[in-house]
């Protein structure tokens, strides 16, 4: 049984039909990811599965559960949280406050004080500034703010949306590193992505979106080789 | 100088009251960026609970003696209580249901809270339509005199108490995690819920705080002008509210800070302009206050070095 599966998912926003039924499965300690142009859904299907959007059918089981119309505060207790799109950073909180987010749905102090500074050793940078006010981050610093805050909740699975927008090649090369890092310690990851090179090159399995529609999925590296997706998401041939 | 000593003192006295009522607003603007026009009538409503339930228990009355001042406490608490389970009312019945309408449709509703309020609570079995006097709950013996202005009980009790709350509010907004969260919510409903924070129940505990806080303002206001409030649900308590409505607009719409600033602020222009201009225009310095910051301050006082809103 996969640790996520999403069956037929169906998303509208008022009269536009954004997720025309989405089949994703996500296997437990894979980092899976979704790639595709603007607009083609990414984000949508994300934030549906957070909670954030009602799908208007389709069903989402997480471990086996549906959790498909569940408040999206009520699912990161169980296990699944997101880093947003565009780093959703409280920027009128300190960095330490941030983190703390993170962590709000938990009690257990003592493992919450080992997973802080498992996430601060992960993100050195971060730790540096812990006491500044997280709007004065870099973009850089703030994505990896909005990564070690979702590690925060102790997640099995972890949604990533974008987590390369903007940044700096040498911090995207970073910031990479670190999801594999982070997967390599047992987390699963759904990684979100227009950087479609990276993405494929970090991840263990593959679909690409377009405009509301799954048209591939394979193993990363295959994918990364097929003529279609060198030419549509690499630039290449 | 006497007048000038008096004349600042009453100005913070009635300061501190008009940014009680004024965290309030500025509390529930910071989350749900709309003016909760009802918030005034909260504030009437805790003169009037506190005058029930001082003769629920039946102290305070004209002729008896005054009860010990933990008693006056004890009232002040059941009415912030009952104040604050009418705002989570309020916001459970009239607002919840509108989260995500425009903006304006909300407003609207808050006006209509508002006038509900005031009509309900004339009904005869609530608190009916005529004045009432309020109980004596204070000794108002002067505690000490300086350059001729008394310092009396009833000022010590608002200022004080007027102070305490708002250190806790700092406190609970800026130093605990109910606090962060309400601060989160403020700047992204949507990813403080990704963080596991349940929205509706921050929104929840705001509208509590902040009628409990305007309660608490209603009960000071008793306690200090007690011989003026003999007055019904009338303009009279709406314009106290508009006047700390102005003050969280000065202090920095959204802003805890800015709104205990502009409390001052405005119950010392007030009351300035009182001593040396005239009565005649006393409501006309506050508004023209508002009409200058407007216009040369939009964001209030604070608005521009905004650094924590909530």
């Amino acid at each position: 049984m996969p640790m996520l599966e999403v069956k037929g998912l169906n998303v509208h926003y008022g009269a536009i039909h954004a997720l025309h039924g989405i089949d994703i499965a996500v296997e437990q300690g894979q980092i899976v990811t979704l790639i595709g142009c603007n607009g083609a859904g990414k984000s949508t299907t994300l934030r549906t599965i957070s909670g954030l959007i009602r799908p208007s059918a389709g069903q989402i089981l997480f471990e086996g559960k549906p959790i498909s119309g569940m408040p999206a505060h009520q699912i990161v207790r169980l296990g699944l949280a997101q880093s947003p799109e565009g780093r959703g950073i409280f920027a009128n909180l300190t960095v330490a406050e941030n983190l703390d987010m993170g962590a709000f749905a938990r009690s257990d102090k003592a493992q919450i004080a080992k997973d802080r500074e498992h996430a601060l050793t992960l993100f050195p940078r971060v730790r540096e500034r812990l006491k500044q006010n997280a709007g004065t981050l870099s973009g850089g610093e703030q994505q990896m703010l909005a990564m070690a805050r979702a590690l925060m909740a102790r997640p099995r699975l972890l949604l990533l949306d974008e987590p390369s927008l903007g940044l700096a090649p040498q911090i995207v090369q970073t910031i990479f590193k670190i999801i594999r890092e982070i997967n390599r310690d047992g987390t699963t990851i759904l990684l979100v992505e227009q950087n479609a090179h990276m993405a494929l090159e970090v991840a263990h399995h593959a679909y690409v979106l377009e405009v509301g529609r799954i048209v591939m999925a394979d193993d990363a590296k295959k994918l990364a080789a097929s003529d279609e997706v060198r030419k549509a998401y690499l630039g290449i041939g | 100088m006497t007048q000038f000593l008096q004349t600042l003192f009453d100005g913070v006295t009635v300061g501190c009251l008009y940014a009680l009522i004024a965290l309030g607003y500025t509390m529930v603007y910071g989350i749900l960026k709309f003016i909760n026009f009802a918030h005034s009538d909260v504030f009437a409503l805790g003169v009037w609970m506190s005058i029930t339930i001082a003769g629920w228990i039946g102290i305070g009355a004209a002729g008896e003696p005054v009860p010990p001042w933990y008693m006056g406490v004890l009232v002040m608490l059941l009415a912030m209580g009952v104040c604050g389970a009418v705002g989570f009312t309020v916001e459970r019945i009239a607002y919840r249901p509108l989260r995500g309408a425009p903006r304006i449709n909300v407003l609207i509703t808050a006006i209509g809270v508002s006038l509900f309020l005031q009509n309900f609570g004339q009904l005869r079995w609530i608190f009916g339509a005529y004045p009432k006097a309020f109980p004596t709950l204070l000794g108002d013996q002067t505690l000490f005199s300086l350059a001729g202005v008394n310092f009396r009980l009833s000022d010590a009790a608002v200022i004080g108490t007027a102070v305490a709350l708002m250190a806790a509010l700092q406190y609970l907004i800026f130093r605990t995690k109910m606090g962060a969260a309400m601060r989160a919510v403020s700047f992204s409903p949507r990813n403080a819920s990704l963080m596991g924070i349940n929205v509706d129940l921050v929104i929840s505990f705001t509208f509590v705080v902040g009628t409990m806080l305007a309660a608490a303002a209603g009960f000071l206001y008793g306690v200090k002008y007690g011989g003026q409030a003999k007055q019904t649900a009338d303009s009279m308590w709406v314009m106290l509210g508009l006047k700390a409505f102005v003050a969280a607009v000065v202090g920095g719409i959204g802003n805890v800070r800015g709104a205990v600033l502009g409390g001052l602020l405005i119950g010392l222009i007030e009351w300035f302009g009182v001593a040396y201009l005239g009565s005649q225009y006393r409501d006309a310095y506050v508004f023209a206050i508002l009409i200058l910051v407007l216009l040369f301050r939009p964001a209030g006082v604070l608005g521009k070095a905004t650094i924590e809103k909530v």
